[in-house]
């Protein structure tokens, strides 16, 4: 989380620091850069977006997976499945969240909201049709951990951090298309005869980054799946510690696993909130660096191993 | 001059600390009872639903009135029981009384399929594990509050915020830690 702020403010007042370096040992009179505009301007916007994805960005994802509340349920599995919320929601000393139901034939959760007083608890379809009771409390339990554990504000945050820096990164590249032949014209009439330290250092900065502005959306959305991988193991743990039922859980993620399919409703910015993975080509299966990297999720197989290593101890 | 800055530093941490330690305690106090309450809401839940349930099962298990009525006499010990060991106690008995008497509807097939006796059992099934979370969440809070009213150097402070250990909820009889298989 340390290296995802300190990322932010290096795109944002990178900016300013090369081009001060640059501008430092000009004559005076000309021109100094010491006023940190371009900082200011790009944190006032990833403000502006982080704000609206802590106004909005629960019910922006309820919707977008095509979630609907649970205020009257109607069936014996919606019955039990509003128990078992309610029964997690004490177990965590939470109040007990909103209740949605998301109409996808493939099993899969998901949590989301700033924090526990505004939460809300998803599952599909396809998960109340196929779990057993303890299973469906397992994965239910979850979701609790992540909305104790405050991981839905993080997650909701980061997805508007990320989309912040998306939106940063198109705006100076199109501005960089548009200025460049100006920039350069300048400095060569700043630095003719004058070979400082600083403004050599300074060049190298700002190459840096630009070459950051370029690849910051690959960037900051690995850094929000490293974030995202963590706490997964956490809510993992958190949920078993609800339970008392590790077991329950590993078996409810086994059926998850087992049924390869995706989760069509849930688009791709709401993944990382899901417990597992739900898109087709499941790259949290692959262990390893490739799977560290590019995964929203932990490698299954470990999950459960963990899991079951908890219940073998409880025994 | 030094001496006496480092003093009054010490002093203002000693002062923060108390106070931050003080106020710790008594927010777990609070959470304390607040978990008690928890309980309190659900056994109250259960107590509601009981008589539901005895009706409903009333007519078609006429002959096993016994069952039924230890039920009914188990509910009103529950209900004015008072104190965490009596209630304990008592909410422990009903639990195994509710056991058998849905131990026996396996008996009758017209009962096991009835979709009111279904649901009855869902609510009470949920409603037991409503107890037993709650009760989770008392314990952990309990042992958090007294281990750290306990323990050096929040100890110091416990007299002032008037910390006395709180209560388990625990299990007494050996015959409450078998549960009682419950298959509809």
């Amino acid at each position: 989380m340390a290296g995802f702020i300190l990322f932010f403010a290096w795109v944002g007042f990178g900016g300013d620091l090369a081009i001060g370096m640059l501008t430092a040992d000009n004559p005076p009179g000309s021109y100094h850069h010491w006023f940190p505009f371009i900082g200011i301007v790009t944190s006032l916007v990833a403000a502006g977006v982080c704000w609206s994805a802590w106004r909005n960005g629960a019910k922006r994802v309820l919707w977008a997976a095509g979630a609907w509340e649970i205020i009257e349920p109607a069936t014996p599995e919606q019955r039990q499945y509003v128990n078992v919320v309610e029964e997690m929601a004490i177990a965590a000393g939470v109040p007990r969240p909103r209740i949605w139901l998301v109409p996808d034939d493939d099993p899969n959760a998901f949590a989301t909201g700033r924090d526990p007083e505004t939460a809300s608890i998803a599952v599909t379809q396809g998960l109340l049709e196929r779990l057993s009771r303890d299973e469906l409390q397992g994965v239910v339990a979850h979701e609790m951990a992540h909305v104790r554990n405050f991981d839905t504000r993080l997650m909701t945050l980061l997805a508007g951090m990320v989309g912040a820096i998306l939106l940063v990164s198109d705006g100076a590249r199109v501005i960089l298309r548009g200025g460049g032949r100006m920039g350069s014209g300048g400095r060569a009439g700043g630095g003719g005869g004058k070979k400082g330290g600083a403004g050599a250092l300074g060049l190298v900065v700002l190459v840096l980054w630009l070459l950051t502005l370029v690849i910051a959306p690959v960037i900051s959305r690995l850094l929000a799946m490293a974030v995202s991988r963590k706490r997964e193991y956490l809510a993992d743990a958190t949920g078993a510690q609800l339970t008392r039922n590790p077991a329950a859980l590993a078996a409810a993620l086994e059926k998850l696993e087992g049924h390869g399919g995706a989760t069509r409703a849930i688009t791709k910015g709401a993944a990382h909130l899901c417990i597992v993975d739900p898109s087709e080509r499941k790259i949290s299966d692959v262990e390893g660096f490739l799977g560290d990297v590019f995964a929203s999720h932990p490698p299954m197989r470990e999950r459960i191993a963990r899991l079951k290593g908890m219940a073998y101890s409880a025994e | 001059m030094l001496t006496l800055g480092i003093l009054l530093a010490i002093v203002v941490v000693l002062v923060l600390w108390v106070v931050g330690a003080y106020n710790g305690l008594i927010s777990l106090k609070n959470q304390v009872l607040n978990a008690w309450k928890q309980i309190d809401v659900q056994l109250k839940r259960r107590h509601d639903l009981i008589p539901n349930l005895v009706n409903t099962v009333k007519g078609a298990m006429n002959f096993e009135k016994g069952t039924l009525d230890a039920v009914i006499s188990a509910r009103a010990k529950a209900v004015s029981a008072t104190g965490v060991k009596e209630t304990a106690r008592a909410e422990g008995e009903l639990t195994q009384a509710l056991g058998r008497l849905f131990a026996l509807t396996e008996a009758y097939p017209d009962l096991k399929s009835n979709a009111n006796i279904m649901a009855l059992q869902e609510e009470l099934t949920s409603t037991e594990n409503k107890v037993g979370f709650a009760r989770q969440l008392y314990n952990d809070t309990a042992t958090q509050y007294n281990t750290r009213q306990a323990t050096f150097p929040t100890m110091l402070v416990a007299g002032l915020a008037k910390a006395t250990p709180a209560e388990l909820w625990e299990i007494e009889d050996a015959a409450e830690r078998s549960v009682p298989v419950v298959n509809l």
